[in-house]
């Protein structure tokens, strides 16, 4: 590594405690890995409040999860996993110097990334929708051992229920159901969730007192009931047993792959049905949070990559992004009523307009420079390299969250 | 570091082009399996297992291939398998512990009381 | 003094004392200090050097507020009843003593043990020890800094609420102007979720702070990786370097999951997620697991580093090479992944399972071995030495002394039955004060006395360091170790009011306490009257041999003198150095060539 420096010009991007680029870049590397190491630990916590829940409450995780949308989340595993090979394809182009191919797969990269984004948005939105969203505004938040409001909890139980049947990913295990739910599974397909909720509203309105005077069991027993609560609902999980053991016993109590239903629940484990959604908003909310850091990431790489064009239109080009996003989000949100749709519109607006305006003016500056040019060579690439190991690190976390969160069966 | 390429200072390794595409489609493929095998029962413990076992695939392709593992320093390798060792071991505890007193701990909640 | 190639002025020339009352402290001297001028060449530098002497100004500044709650506490337990509380009567019920104990605590594990020995002398004398410029990342490096000020922040905050909150009796206020913080460190759920105190902020906070402590963490393991010279393998790497990395490999593994503890409490303060409140079908012992994942270990990133400055020190104080470098080398590791598999000795009492209760006693003893292994090495290292007892030294032997007592008095603690006896007694306050305070201060000031003269430039007086040294280490004692006798007799820790038979141990305890603290005036005057009227220091005053200790005191800006390429050498032989009395300092024997020891 310390060989022949004496005579070694001096790269401008070689910083001055290097000797060679080489080593520089070896660091570079070694220090974003010690990163990711962080970043895997970090998440890693996330993974072990999930196994924890979803070992001790396999049947919650198995009735909460229909509420999430296999399709969607499919789709969104493929545009992930899409925007992470442009990105080592722009690895490949930064180190073989194809300057103009390396930008074009960066912004490749970025529209991948707010795709999923995207998609993500129209995830939550329907979660918002069914009363099944983070915190308090989840329809099976528990205080005390009661639940907030069970007439919100039998419509969003029937809502998870009739979803899950007709969800893409789940089409098989309808016919494994038994009479009670049979009905709803006459209206599905899997691609038009966004669009239909208004419908499952009116027909919650038929039957909900029946279920919820049963969900409301659970939130007040009688006194004498603890003893058998803790001795017979869990014969399973006694000492010695081994926890694959319990989970495949209550599967088996379960007759092999039927879904629960909300009143099938454990009534130890019904306080904990809002867990999963709060787990599930914790991992993909601070998965989204590193996609998002990522995409700003990226850009800052193609700014860095770019000729005087590139550099003038991108930051522009991001707030038009945003705008464009906002607009997506007014026409998501503009039914509801309430101030959130008309902040977005003119969050969009704002964002349309100075997005204009600035590449505007920076198109009618910008004179064309020959000098002006990328930032990175052959020789020089790190930053390209280290932006791509934490994409593909956000990337790697999702492949790891599809399976856990969407697909439970 | 050690391949030779003729036209610059530090002959990185690029990964062929056909090379990435073969992956990114073996991927592609992998999330059909992975959405499909749902069909399929294989009783609540193994279709986790199974599920586990094509998302470490795909991982192990990402790592490798789109990360460059497989043509980098080892130590780089090493630090991705030791941070999944501690969270493994991590887990493991958590699991072993919450799995003794969880249900003594949700009737105490259910109640209304802290156990 | 020709065959040293870096000594840029001669120490003994004739009227340096003029020039000094003409140009500051280093007349025309151009070394790391002097080399850029004005507050922004010291608040954009990333020289490591200089973002070292800023984290001691910092550190230091938090120990002194940490230190002010303390004497606070002991005041308070001086007699039974009410001493300090009357005058904060408008808070009611005692609260006031929480929040002493609390943001005691807080900022003296968070703002002072964790970045005290890394963050200062680490930065300092890594890259030096290692012959290289920079550390690998320098612009990560002042952004750790930054993060660390931003971090203590938040808690200047808490504590300006508290000050606040506390004299005027202002009951309930918004989050934003919160009244201290009660929690204790651990921020325990789920009082922490109800406690209508200072929660998010301190969790912002923490959050911040791991970020500083994670960049360091980073530097450190890039640099070490990357960054060695040539002739410097890993079986030459000073035991100061073994134990940095052994540190940052904890900061890297343990203190992500602190942050997404410090996360999941902010969403649940915030949002009302549950996952920790058992009234909302939480898991409050998982939160337990998840603090102890990390703060276990991190017990491990403050006493590692203080282990790495007492190889150096008792090494080259007893003019012999360190005994079992190899083992020294591997216990810091073997620490290191042990600290990992212990976590769950917090949590005795607090409703795990009876198996991992078991396994986790079991396991802890396994940490007395590596430790075990680090004292004997020690020992036999000065056994047939030439031991001089200057200020470093002296700290080192306070060092061992103490941190015995502190390993040892864990073993009840490991042991499952007797820990619940002893469980949430002042034995606890006694064993992780001896641990924490006794080890890691002892480590850090003998680090600070040892590396001194090369930070600054100049020397301390050293009859008042040792003076002052022993005053710390009566002080200490006196302080803690009657607390062991207290917590056995079963004196409950936590408690503002006590059982008035337990008032003799509190007395003797308080007075330690004010003894301990005038010993560390008196250090702090050492130091500043040093830096101001100092002589000036040769550049190797103790005749060690680490890299460091090749380059003049202060170390020019690039850290060598131009032309002088370090190569790696045997780190602790001293064989080729010679005291010179015209230096007052070690000079390399010409043509010495290193034989094996």
């Amino acid at each position: 590594m310390s060989t022949a420096h004496s005579d070694h010009d001096h790269p401008a991007h070689l910083a001055h405690h290097f000797e060679t680029s080489a080593q520089q870049m070896e660091s570079g590397k070694l220090g974003m890995w010690v990163f990711l190491a962080t970043e895997i630990l970090m998440f890693g916590g996330l993974f072990c409040a999930y196994a924890v829940y979803r070992a001790n409450n396999p049947d919650v995780f198995l009735f909460a999860h229909r509420a999430l949308d296999t399709t969607w989340g499919a789709i969104n595993t493929a545009v992930l996993l899409a925007s992470s090979f442009t990105m080592a394809w722009g690895v490949r182009a930064a180190q073989l110097g194809q300057k103009k191919l390396l930008i074009g797969l960066l912004i490749a990269t970025l529209f991948g990334g707010a795709g999923f984004m995207l998609i993500k948005t129209v995830e939550y939105k329907a979660k918002w929708d069914h009363a099944l969203f983070v915190g308090p505004s989840n329809a099976y938040y528990h205080d005390n051992g009661t639940l907030a409001d069970p007439g919100e909890a039998a419509h969003s139980s029937e809502y998870i229920e009739k979803h899950g049947d007709t969800d893409g990913g789940h089409g098989g295990h309808g016919d494994d159901h038994g009479a009670g739910h049979g009905d709803a599974h006459a209206a599905g397909h899997g691609d038009s969730h966004a669009g239909d909720h208004g419908g499952d509203h009116g027909a919650q309105a038929d039957a909900p007192a029946p279920a919820a005077s049963k969900i409301a069991a659970p939130a007040a027993p009688p006194t004498g009931l603890h003893a058998d609560l803790l001795t017979h609902k869990r014969p399973v999980l006694g000492a010695g047993e081994s926890l694959s053991t319990g989970i495949g016993a209550i599967q088996a109590s379960h007759k092999g792959s039927h879904y629960p239903a909300f009143t099938e629940l454990d009534p130890l484990n019904t306080n904990r049905t809002h867990i999963f959604f709060q787990i599930y908003f914790a991992m993909t909310g601070l998965h989204g949070l590193h996609v998002l850091i990522g995409l700003g990431l990226i850009s800052w790489i193609c700014y860095r990559a770019g000729g005087p064009m590139t550099r003038a239109l991108l930051v522009p080009g991001l707030f038009v992004s945003v705008g464009i996003y906002f607009v997506f989000v007014w026409w998501l949100v503009s039914a509801n009523s309430g101030w959130f749709p008309t902040t977005a519109l003119v969050a969009a607006v704002l964002c349309l307009i100075a997005g204009a305006l600035w590449g505007a003016k920076n198109v009618a500056l910008t004179k064309p420079n020959p000098d002006a040019d990328s930032e990175f060579s052959p020789g020089y690439y790190t930053p390209v390299d280290c932006v791509g190991l934490y994409w593909h690190l956000v990337d790697l976390i999702w492949i790891f969250l599809f399976p856990l969160l969407y697909l439970i069966h | 570091m050690s391949h030779d390429h003729a036209h610059d200072e530090h002959a990185p390794h690029a990964v062929p082009l056909g090379f990435l595409a073969l992956i990114f489609g073996v991927l592609m493929v992998l999330t059909f399996v992975t959405v499909g095998v749902t069909k399929f029962d294989f009783g609540y413990s193994m279709n986790l297992v199974v599920a586990m076992a094509i998302a470490l695939v795909k991982a192990l392709l990402v790592g490798l291939y789109f990360m460059h593992l497989r043509w980098d320093a080892p130590i780089n390798g090493f630090i991705l398998v030791a941070s999944l060792l501690f969270v493994t071991l991590f887990i493991s505890f958590a699991l072993l512990d919450t799995g003794a007193y969880a249900p003594t701990q949700a009737a105490a909640a259910l109640r209304g009381s802290t156990p | 003094m020709s065959v040293i190639p870096t000594n840029p002025s001669p120490p003994s020339a004739p009227g340096t004392d003029v020039v000094k009352a003409k140009k500051g402290l280093y007349g025309d001297e151009d070394n790391y200090i002097t080399h850029g001028k004005g507050i922004l060449s010291w608040l954009l530098t990333i020289d490591h050097k200089r973002i070292g002497l800023m984290y001691m100004v910092c550190v230091l500044a938090a120990f002194f507020i940490g230190g002010i709650f303390a004497i606070a506490l002991r005041t308070e337990l001086i007699w039974p009843g009410q001493t300090l509380m009357p005058w904060a009567e408008a808070n009611t019920n005692w609260k006031l003593y929480n929040q002493l104990f609390s943001v005691h605590g807080a900022v003296m594990v968070f703002m002072f043990i964790i970045p005290a020995i890394p963050a200062i002398l680490g930065n300092f004398a890594l890259p030096i020890m290692l012959g290289a410029k920079d550390v690998a990342f320098p612009r990560l490096n002042l952004l750790s800094w930054y993060c660390y000020v931003g971090g203590s922040l938040f808690f200047l905050w808490i504590l300006t609420g508290g000050v606040v909150g506390t004299l005027f009796g202002l009951e309930n206020m918004p989050w934003y102007f919160p009244k201290g913080i009660d929690t204790g460190w651990t921020f325990y759920t789920p009082y922490s979720t109800d406690t209508n105190t200072g929660v998010i902020l301190a969790t912002m906070g923490v959050f911040v702070l791991g970020f500083a402590s994670i960049l360091t963490g980073v530097n450190f393991i890039a640099t070490i990786h990357m960054l060695r010279p040539r002739n410097m393998g890993w079986d030459r790497l000073p035991l100061m370097l073994w134990s940095l990395y052994a540190t940052s490999v904890i900061q890297i593994l343990a203190t992500p999951v602190l942050a997404i503890t410090m996360l999941l409490l902010l969403a649940e303060r915030v949002l009302g997620i549950g996952v920790f409140d058992p009234a909302k079908g939480g898991d409050p012992v998982l939160y337990q697991h998840f603090f102890w994942f990390y703060s276990h270990p991190a017990v491990y990133i403050m006493i590692l580093p203080a282990m790495g400055v007492i190889s150096e020190v008792i090494s080259v104080f007893s003019r012999k090479h360190i005994f079992g470098y190899s083992f020294i080398a591997a216990s810091s590791l073997a620490i290191a992944l042990f600290g990992f598999i212990v976590w769950g000795h917090h949590m005795f009492t607090s409703g795990q399972s009876p198996l991992l209760n078991s396994v986790f006693s079991l396991l802890t003893m396994s940490v007395a071995v590596p430790s075990a292994v680090k004292v004997f090495n020690w020992l036999a290292t000065m056994y047939n030495g030439k031991i001089r007892l200057d200020t470093p030294m002296i700290y080192a032997l306070g060092f061992i002394w103490l941190f015995t007592i502190g390993g040892l008095t864990g073993l009840p603690l490991a042991a499952l039955s007797t820990d619940i006896h002893y469980h949430d007694t002042y034995f606890v306050v006694a064993h992780f004060h001896y641990v924490m305070v006794g080890s890691t201060l002892f480590g850090f000031l003998a680090g600070m006395y040892y590396w001194w003269p090369k930070m600054t430039g100049k020397m301390y007086n050293e009859k008042a360091g040792q003076i002052w040294a022993w005053m710390v280490f009566a002080g200490f004692n006196l302080t803690f170790f009657i607390q062991f006798i207290a917590g056995s007799l079963g004196a409950p820790r936590r408690y503002a009011d006590y059982d008035p038979r337990f008032w003799k141990y509190h007395f003797i305890s308080t007075l330690g306490s004010y003894v301990l603290m005038i010993g560390l005036f008196g250090v702090l005057y050492n130091w500043v009257s040093s830096w101001r009227s100092g002589k000036k220091a040769p550049a190797n005053p103790w005749g060690a041999n680490t890299l460091e200790w090749h380059t003049p005191s202060p170390p020019p800006h690039a850290n060598f003198e131009d032309g002088h390429e370090p190569e790696g050498v045997p780190p602790y032989d001293y064989d080729g150095w010679d005291y010179v009395s015209e230096e007052e300092g070690y000079v390399r024997k010409e043509g010495y060539v290193y034989q094996g020891h």
